[in-house]
């Protein structure tokens, strides 16, 4: 015992707060999740997929994984550049626009869900001027779109802004002065080194859209088939109290989820790698 | 390709980095910018690279006039002081990249490229290298794979900023070799900054001492070691004692030392500096004959054995100041002194200054060609 | 620097697209939340912030944040004091098993704890025979929101502490400091600031939880209503100014919330440009 404390140093406290990290976190996270997968394992085989493979639920997963994807598609691209303009670019209120990309971080999500669908029901500011044009996006996979790229707007700007804070301008200079045009040196040098930062918001952003449930049950309509995303089917399963079919659903999320945080620290790892090795 | 700076003047918003500074590069040489931080040495780097514009003056290339000119057309190869590597990129597209970003009708084909990038790789002696990346590699290896990508695009010259200032001195005295020997195989005109005196004059041609904003001196290392133009140089290459007296009667007094000089105007009476390296400091155990006006006592307050050299610290008796006495090991056996013992130096060689001005004294060389140890 | 921007109008371009995004996706939703509050004049406005259902979600809302925001308070920082300032195996393990709510959709969030302490859940018989109450009362809407926040504090705090090593602690122990004074006097003033941005962040998301809570309330109103929940129940029974009207109090909530945040960001900012430039004056080559 001696031996193992003198090789962390000599602070005290830490088989205290160890403890009480590790009791609190298995109180809280690890004993609860762990019911959710002992509850499917209760399941017999053919019971859980046939839940799963259920038209319903099929629909629903690809409803959730198309949306999220392109919000997250969407965010990656906007999310570089808002970045870069708030990174490289001089201009008023720049310090007001900075803060109040984290809205979304900060907005409940119901709040953001109720506001989305008044500014793009038939009758709203701007899904007035989209149904002049035959475009309906409350009540449509779009309006989902729509709702999930404003919950994961801030995921890519805050990945990339300190990646292109910390970035060495002697990186564009070195280009430079081997005769790179700008927009060579971008897309050659400095994209590549965003690269893992953006895939990294990417990944959280889309994360965080599978799951997202407040923003989304306004303005998707709930359609079965065509609008209903998979939190929103565990829901209404859990009110028709077929926990065993919320069970399952939740576990294909849940792995899903887990996957995405995998991958997640993964990247997070290798640009600290590549950092270290700077 | 000789590179020319006429009146340049840059300043950043409350700090002027360089005044008024002109210097003449001759083609083929091998020049080190030398200077403390913030002498302006790295900003008169990155203005002939066109990384940075002067507010006055102007910038020539063999003549022509580069001034105005942008930076990715100046085709000047630059090697930054942390490389500035592209980390995502292997050593081979490292080194291709300023041909592969050529616009398709001045591009070399592939093959071209590859050809290319495998001869400079022999070069910089990095062969079977082309495939790792930058964070594979040591701090010299990454300074060569720099400056095989600054040659790659057949720059008109070369710009090192503090080249071997990151890395450990047995691979900075490597590489100092190596730089001299590609320098003489390529016979392209290289300019690079140091703060190293030592790098400066062992690599250099010309060396051109640089200090706050302006341009002390240009001269060969020998030069510039044995004729400072001022203070500033003498004080800034290698060590030197300091003492402090005055002009009096045409006669320079440091403490009880007295120098004839052939000062004209005998009423003038302001204070002088001499300055004297330490190798110059000659000790004797009694007083020496004839030079008696130039001998003063001291004490020895520490004496430091470092290897084939004994480094004194001692005390004058008439003037309090210390300073520093160097000889060979062989001569300080024979002196046979210790700390605490009083000592007649003579001060041999020593450089006056009124007002930061030369003076010349009598009977004795200000400034020897040789030193004599 | 020439070479390192753009032209003008590339430039500007740039900005006014990025504006565009931002206005279309962030300003709207928010400006529209105040105008529709207001749609139907002040007094209707007024009346739904002062009705009693209304209060009582708000009394909900604060005394679930009042229980959850200090218990993660409480677990980030032993969670960090025991992660940053020692080594151990296996801490990446548990930096990811602390970030698994994070990645935990809050439905589910929720479902867990109605199967756990639901009317047919593992612990049902125990809480029957104590009769005592979670699902569909306060303690679960409580324990699902603490579930939900649980990352937030340790996540600020973790990469704080470990960025301020622990030459200090250290230093403080050796001249006999206990722990605790060591932690308060030494650990906390440094790390004040990650603190307090922690805790901003995990209250936000206390406040405005929805999905998780939204499966464990039950939705009794006056009972078991927090503000998100009432948003949504007056919502969906068309009194959509009243939902707006409820709605500002929780996006004013969020303005505080981000105004906090770059308050404490500019501070810390600030903090790291004077320490960077007296680092600049010991070190500093080039000037410019």
């Amino acid at each position: 015992m001696r031996k193992s404390l003198s090789n962390r140093g000599f602070l005290p406290g830490f088989g205290m707060t160890m403890g009480y990290t590790i009791i609190y976190l298995s109180l809280l996270v690890l004993i609860p999740l762990s019911v959710l997968f002992l509850k499917a394992s209760t399941m017999s085989w053919e019971q859980f997929i046939g839940t799963i493979m259920d038209t319903r639920v099929l629909a629903s997963i690809r409803v959730s994984i198309m949306t999220s994807f392109f919000a997250a598609c969407l965010n990656a691209v906007f999310g570089v550049l808002v970045a870069w303009v708030l990174v490289r670019y001089q201009f008023a209120g720049k310090r007001i626009i900075d803060g109040i990309v984290d809205l979304p971080f900060a907005l409940p999500t119901a709040v953001g869900g109720i506001a989305l669908t008044s500014i793009y029901a038939e009758n709203g500011w701007i899904g007035q001027y989209l149904a002049e044009w035959g475009i309906k996006v409350a009540y449509t996979p779009i309006g989902i779109w729509v709702a999930l790229t404003f919950i994961g707007l801030p995921f890519v700007v805050r990945t990339v802004q300190p990646v292109l804070q910390d970035w060495d301008l002697q990186m564009e200079e070195a280009a430079a002065t081997l005769g790179a045009t700008r927009w060579n040196t971008f897309w050659r040098v400095v994209l590549p080194h965003l690269l893992p930062a953006i895939i990294t918001g990417f990944a959280l952003a889309f994360a965080r859209a599978l799951g997202e449930y407040g923003s989304v049950v306004f303005i998707s309509g709930n359609m079965p088939l065509k609008t209903e995303i998979v939190p929103l089917l565990i829901m209404t399963k859990l009110e028709q109290f077929d926990y065993a079919g919320a069970t399952a659903i939740a576990t294909v999320m849940l792995v899903i989820s887990f996957v995405m945080l995998l991958i997640i620290n993964y990247l997070q790892w290798k640009i600290n790698k590549f950092d270290a090795a700077r | 390709m000789s590179i020319e700076v006429v009146n340049i003047t840059k300043s950043y918003k409350s700090f002027t980095a360089l005044k008024n500074v002109n210097l003449h590069i001759p083609e083929g040489e091998l020049v080190a910018l030398l200077g403390p931080s913030g002498s302006g040495k790295t900003t008169l780097l990155r203005l002939i690279a066109g990384l940075e514009q002067p507010q006055e003056g102007s910038i020539l290339f063999n003549g022509e006039d580069n001034t105005n000119r942008d930076v990715r057309e100046r085709q000047v190869g630059f090697v930054f002081q942390h490389y500035a590597l592209f980390r995502h990129m292997n050593i081979f597209d490292n080194i291709a990249f300023g041909l592969s970003v050529r616009s398709r009708k001045t591009r070399p084909s592939k093959e071209e490229i590859s050809e290319k990038v495998h001869s400079l790789l022999k070069l910089v002696q990095l062969e079977g290298l082309a495939h790792r990346y930058p964070s594979q590699l040591s701090g010299g290896q990454r300074q060569r794979v720099a400056l095989a990508r600054a040659l790659a695009v057949e720059p008109k010259f070369l710009l090192l900023d503090e080249p071997f200032g990151a890395l450990d001195t047995k691979v900075r005295q490597e590489l100092r070799r190596w730089l001299r020997h590609l320098h003489g195989k390529l016979g392209l005109t290289i300019l690079f900054v140091t703060h190293d005196q030592e790098e400066a004059m062992e690599l250099a041609d010309q060396v051109v001492v640089m200090n706050e904003g302006r341009v002390e001196q240009v001269g060969s290392p020998e030069e510039i070691y044995h004729h400072p133009a001022n203070p500033f140089v003498y004080s800034f290459l290698g060590r030197v004692n300091l003492f402090h007296g005055r002009i009096q009667n045409g006669k320079i007094k440091l403490g009880e030392a007295e120098f004839e000089t052939d000062w004209k105007d005998k009423a003038v009476e302001a204070p002088a500096v001499g300055y004297m390296r330490p190798h110059d400091v000659e000790i004797s155990l009694r007083p020496p004959e004839g030079k008696s006006a130039r001998s003063v006592q001291a004490e020895i307050n520490h004496i430091s054995l470092l290897g084939p050299i004994v480094r004194l610290d001692l005390k004058r008796l008439d003037t309090e100041e210390v300073f520093e006495a160097e000889m060979s090991r062989q001569r300080f056996m024979e002196l046979n002194v210790e700390e605490g013992s009083i000592v007649y130096v003579t001060l041999h060689n020593v450089s006056i200054y009124v007002d930061s001005q030369p003076v010349q004294t009598h009977r004795t060389a200000l400034v020897p060609l040789q030193a004599s140890v | 620097m020439k070479h390192l921007t753009e032209p003008a109008y590339i430039r500007w371009t740039l900005i006014i697209v990025a504006l565009l995004f931002l206005g279309l996706f962030l300003i709207l939703p928010l400006v529209a939340v105040f105008t529709e509050a207001f749609r139907q004049g002040a007094e209707v406005f007024v009346a739904s912030i002062t009705e009693e259902e209304t209060l009582s979600a708000v009394k909900l809302t604060l005394l679930v944040a009042a229980i959850s925001v200090p218990l993660n308070v409480t677990f980030g920082i032993a969670a960090a004091w025991a992660i940053a300032k020692f080594s151990f195996p296996g801490k990446n393990v548990l930096l990811t098993l602390i970030d698994l709510p994070f990645a935990v959709s809050p439905v589910i969030a929720g479902l867990i704890f109605v199967l756990l302490f639901g009317s047919q859940g593992v612990a049902a018989p125990l809480l029957a025979e104590w009769d005592f109450k979670i699902i569909f009362a306060v303690p679960g809407i409580v324990l699902a929101t603490t579930f939900v926040t649980f990352p937030f504090v340790a996540r600020e705090l973790i990469p704080v502490m470990e960025a301020q090593g622990r030459d200090e602690e250290e230093a403080a122990v050796s001249l006999g400091a206990s722990g605790w004074k060591t932690f308060l006097r030494v650990t906390l003033p440094n790390v004040k600031w990650g603190l307090l941005y922690g805790v901003i962040l995990c209250n936000a998301r206390a406040m405005g939880e929805f999905g998780a809570v939204s499966v464990v309330s039950g939705h009794i109103r006056g009972m078991t209503n927090t503000l998100p929940l009432h948003v949504e129940i007056l919502y969906n029974e068309y009194q959509f100014a009243a939902a707006f009207a409820v709605a500002t109090l929780l996006a004013a909530l969020a303005l505080v919330t981000l105004i906090l945040k770059s308050l404490i960001e500019w501070k810390t900012e600030r903090q790291a440009k004077l320490d960077e430039e007296q680092h600049y004056d010991v070190t500093g080559e080039r000037a410019g």
